[in-house]
């Protein structure tokens, strides 16, 4: 590289993601922006129609459509038996001016019957595509989800999108640095989910505004790259527009022989490289946070933020006893929406439906732990229960271990992957009133259905609640 | 994008914390294909009862706010997903501006790429503007973007900061693709180093 543009890497110690900035950036736009290179950018059906159409309308074209790849996944159906019908005329044109768009620019596209169709952000690391240090873009909240990988993932709007297609540039600010260290192990029946909710319960669903945020510490490095993609994936509800985890012996290992990932010689270089994608010490980061493992407990959202999260074992919180107004005030109105009263064990409340699924946890690993509570048990009568795999290729590998079983034995409905209930595009919606315990992402109004009401929590968690009929502890109910 | 200079109009106060997208323009409104039809989405759920009546409590509904133009806002707002529809469905709602004293930064970036200025205040000049907004008759603002100020109708002026670059864009309505492209021999020298530097991540190396 020549001269730098933004920090000097060699010049002092630097985080990662200062790294990863420095090496995609091309040149400085007036005083806070520069101009980004993006290596990937990743294109739903939903988010990218209008930037197309944009393109279209001045005349430009898709510069780099090699760079490019598309998934449908936000609009298609799940239902069991794959069909590519969408029986709502808005969605099936939408999916199907996706794919005209896709191919018109020469852009590699998974249609819903693409052995590869899945979530978008389960797909893109599932394939090699995502790999670490590079910067990676899509219409999308969840795409800091390939921290996990040791890459800059960020989502942006359509007219990103647009200007992303035109230039394979985006205009970028950037941000401030944030280092979570989690030290420890985490105690059974607690997971990544559980991390990542705790964090957003502390410091708020705006604390990580303006930061890219690193995790580090004994208890990242030994979990699964299911359970960092988790963690990446989700810190965007505390407002962070990155994540990142440098790359070790777990990311190398999920990465060796991906479809998309480097073979032979460039393989070899490529881990050469991949060594240096870590924060030197001594690096400055403007806030750090430390979590201790051990202390973490399963969580549950009781509210429709998600910082509105208490522990399995306490009681949903008394807005009273909070100081800030605004946040009372939110408080009151989310208490209201849930149908909930100050004071009640969280375990007290019923649901009526069950998720498992999502970019955040729809992957094999969570479905595993999903099983290993449902295994032999029965979903109690009158709870509706639904996993989605993240992707097609996880409902495969899953099926290979038996697992489909474990969960239509159990009475789960065994279905086709999307992105489905986490944000209800498709049909698979809420009615108002109902309550699901979900391990998706969001607990919003309507998020899942107008007047639905949504419990966010592990999928082992999701698991138990099913089983019970009630937000249930699910450390109760493992088995040694 | 939208040029934006000095606007004045209605504001109305939305005060809640952590607004999120979804609530802005919620799920069945973004099944489209282009920008349009978006106006009838906008806070639909706190517009509309489930029966598809008006509430007459959200103060879009109250009299004196058909005409607004500003949305005095709660901290975090457009928290959540990028859909960009929602800052489409807020402009096309006649929406020109928002005052906050945070905005999720997904949201944040799609507002200037519209030309919906979003000005961000510390929290209690947020307040004082909203306690003076408490009805319609005293709730016309006059926003100055090349002056940096809203003035309220009692004469006072709130000054506040905003970004250079983002400011030009906004007050010229540019169209910073144009602005890229004409940068476009940078990109093409910077992407030959690239993939010197780091072959394995030229597009196409790795397709099985």
């Amino acid at each position: 590289m020549e001269q730098p543009i933004v920090s000097a890497p060699g010049a002092g110690p630097a985080t990662l993601y200062d790294k990863i900035v420095a090496t995609h950036a091309i040149r400085r736009l007036g005083e806070k922006h520069v101009l980004l290179y993006v290596d990937r950018h990743i294109l739903n059906e939903y988010t990218s129609p209008q930037a197309f159409a944009g393109l279209r309308a001045a005349g430009r074209r898709v510069r780099r459509p090699e760079a490019c790849f598309g998934v449908v996944d936000h609009v298609n159906p799940t239902t069991p038996e794959r069909t590519a019908r969408i029986a709502d005329p808005r969605a099936a044109r939408q999916v199907e001016y996706f794919l005209g768009n896709c191919a018109e620019s020469g852009i590699e596209c998974c249609g819903i019957l693409d052995p590869r169709q899945g979530i978008e952000h389960v797909v893109v690391p599932e394939q090699g595509i995502a790999l670490p240090g590079m910067v990676i873009a899509c219409g999308d909240s969840h795409t800091t989800t390939y921290g996990a990988l040791g890459a800059l993932g960020f989502g942006i709007g359509t007219s990103e999108v647009e200007h992303l297609l035109a230039t394979q540039t985006l205009v970028y600010e950037p941000l401030k640095r944030m280092r979570v260290t989690i030290e420890g192990h985490l105690p059974p029946g607690v997971t990544a989910k559980d991390i990542v909710m705790t964090l957003i319960g502390q410091i708020g669903a705006a604390g990580a505004t303006g930061f890219a945020v690193e995790f580090a510490g004994a208890a990242v490095e030994s979990l699964d790259m299911a359970g960092r993609m988790t963690l990446s994936n989700m810190i965007v509800e505390a407002g962070a527009r990155g994540a990142l985890i440098a790359p070790d012996e777990t990311t190398i290992r999920y990465l060796r022989g991906r479809p998309r990932a480097p073979r032979d010689a460039h393989w070899i270089a490529a881990l050469r490289d991949w060594g240096s994608l870590r924060s030197d010490p001594g690096a400055l980061f403007d806030k750090e946070l430390q979590l201790q493992a051990q202390g973490v407990v399963p969580l549950v959202s009781w509210g429709t933020s998600p910082e509105q999260v208490i522990g399995v074992d306490q009681r949903i919180p008394e807005p009273d006893a909070e100081t800030d107004s605004a946040r009372r005030e939110g408080m009151r109105r989310a208490l209201e929406y849930m149908g909930l009263r100050p004071g009640t064990p969280i375990q007290d409340v019923k649901i009526d439906r069950a998720f498992i699924g999502s970019c955040t946890n729809g992957r094999l690993e969570d479905l595993r732990s999903a099983a290993e509570i449902l295994r032999g048990r029965r979903v109690v009568a009158g709870v509706r229960a639904m996993v989605v795999p993240g992707s097609t290729q996880v409902r495969r590998e899953a099926e290979a271990e038996g697992i489909d079983r474990i969960f239509i034995e159990a009475g789960f409905e065994w279905r086709q992957s999307g992105c489905s209930m986490c944000l209800a595009m498709n049909e698979d919606v809420l009615a108002s009133g109902e309550r699901c315990a979900s391990s998706t992402n969001r607990n919003f109004e309507g998020r899942q259905g107008r007047g639905g009401r949504t419990h966010l929590m592990s999928p082992a968690m999701v698991a138990a609640a099913a089983l019970t009929g009630r937000i249930t502890d699910v450390r109760v109910l493992q088995r040694d | 994008m939208q040029a934006f200079t000095s606007v004045s109009g209605v504001a109305a106060a939305l005060p809640l914390a952590n607004v999120d997208t979804d609530v802005i323009m919620p799920k069945q409104f973004l099944k489209g294909i282009t920008r349009d039809g978006l106006a009838e989405g906008v806070f639909h759920d706190l517009r509309l009862d489930a029966s598809g009546n008006p509430r007459p409590d959200f103060i879009l509904n109250r009299p004196g706010y058909a005409a607004v133009r500003f949305l005095i806002v709660g901290p975090n707002f457009g928290c959540g997903s990028s859909r960009e529809h929602a800052v489409w469905g807020l402009q096309q709602l006649g929406i020109r501006a928002l005052i906050g004293s945070t905005f999720a930064s997904i949201f944040h970036d799609n507002c200037f790429k519209n030309g919906l200025l979003p000005v961000s205040l510390p929290i209690d000049a947020v307040e004082g503007i909203r306690s003076h907004c408490s009805s319609p008759a005293r709730s016309t603002l006059r926003i100055d973007l090349p002056g940096q100020v809203i003035q309220l109708d009692d004469g006072r002026r709130v000054g506040f900061q905003i970004d250079a670059l983002r400011k030009e864009d906004l007050i010229e309505g540019r169209d910073s693709i144009q602005t890229t492209l004409t940068t476009i021999a940078d990109i093409n020298d910077f992407e030959r180093r690239h993939w010197a530097s780091w072959p394995w991540i030229e597009p196409g190396r790795n397709t099985p």
